[in-house]
């Protein structure tokens, strides 16, 4: 075993670890920082497979910024734990056994299959010591993907959008609300009018 | 070096870990958000292996914009939960069923 295969069992090892952790644990706070663990550790993995500029950004963009976006509406929301774990263990046999079966079929074939025998999948280049993950994805991604490339910019403005328009409070028209201002200033004369009526008949 | 098969087997462990989160923690919406999470960074696990071993970069541009997609997903699935919770007062899945005939 060399040295970055070692070092590959145990990033996949923490990888594997924290994603249980993920979906075992109650407290949803811990399972976010769970995820975050996820996160790091499967970033390392990718620049252990030469994906330096992804890796970085799998850090930068996920435990920067979704992951703290998570953070921020697990603490903003007052949610009540015990409501929530209840009936956790009523699906746990099928959910494991779901899960065990479609690992197993994969690991399966996986292992049977060509990938660490056949040549195609052997022959990874070494590449030049000068060579640069950035520029090469940067190069292709403004020349052959630049279309792509667009319409997540795109994708990523419809989100910023959504995501406003949702959480926006705004005050209805039609609302019939409490106008605390209006009620104090009233007078007699608004709301009682008398009636002269004649009495008897 | 690492062999193919290694990554592709902690990717498809990854992924029904994640399936059994859906299964286990089917009351909470949170924790559902980030079982999804888990499986997109699976797929990107086969993505970049792929692309490292077939020496192609099409792989880590396709990860580049899953990523793009998922931070999407993120922020509008939280969005639509804190309306729901602001609404309802519960991120229970169970009694989020006021479509149900």
């Amino acid at each position: 075993m060399t040295f970055v295969q070692f070092l590959f069992n145990i990033y996949a090892g923490i990888t594997i670890a924290a994603a249980i952790g993920v979906v075992t644990v109650r407290n949803s706070v811990y399972a976010a920082l769970c995820l975050i663990l996820t996160f790091f550790s499967s970033a390392a993995i990718w620049i252990l497979l030469e994906a330096e500029f992804l890796g970085i950004v799998l850090v930068l963009v996920y435990v920067g910024a979704v992951m703290v976006l998570f953070l921020f509406v697990i603490m903003m929301l007052d949610i009540n734990r015990e409501q929530l774990v209840e009936r956790f263990i009523k699906y746990l046999p099928a959910g494991i056994a779901v899960a065990v079966i479609i690992a197993i079929e994969m690991i399966v074939v996986i292992q049977r299959s060509a990938f660490d025998t056949s040549e195609q999948y052997k022959a990874v280049a070494q590449n030049a010591p000068d060579y640069n993950n950035t520029e090469a994805l940067g190069e292709l991604l403004y020349t052959q993907y630049l279309y792509p490339f667009e319409i997540a910019a795109v994708v990523l403005l419809v989100a910023i959008i959504a995501a406003i328009m949702l959480t926006l409070r705004k005050r209805a028209v039609n609302v019939r609300s409490q106008d605390i201002e209006k009620q104090l200033r009233v007078r007699p004369e608004d709301r009682v009018r008398l009636v002269k009526m004649k009495s008897g008949q | 070096m690492i062999p193919l098969s290694h990554t592709l087997i902690v990717a498809a462990i990854l992924f029904s870990i994640s399936l059994a989160g859906m299964f286990l923690n089917r009351k909470n919406v949170l924790i559902l958000l980030m079982c999804i999470e888990l499986m997109l960074l699976s797929v990107n696990l086969n993505f970049i292996a792929f692309s490292h071993y077939l020496n192609d970069l099409g792989g880590q541009l396709f990860v580049f914009f899953i990523l793009t997609v998922a931070a999407a997903e993120a922020a509008i699935g939280l969005a639509i939960l804190v309306t729901m919770f602001r609404n309802r007062r519960t991120i229970n899945v169970q009694n989020l069923d006021s479509l149900k005939g």
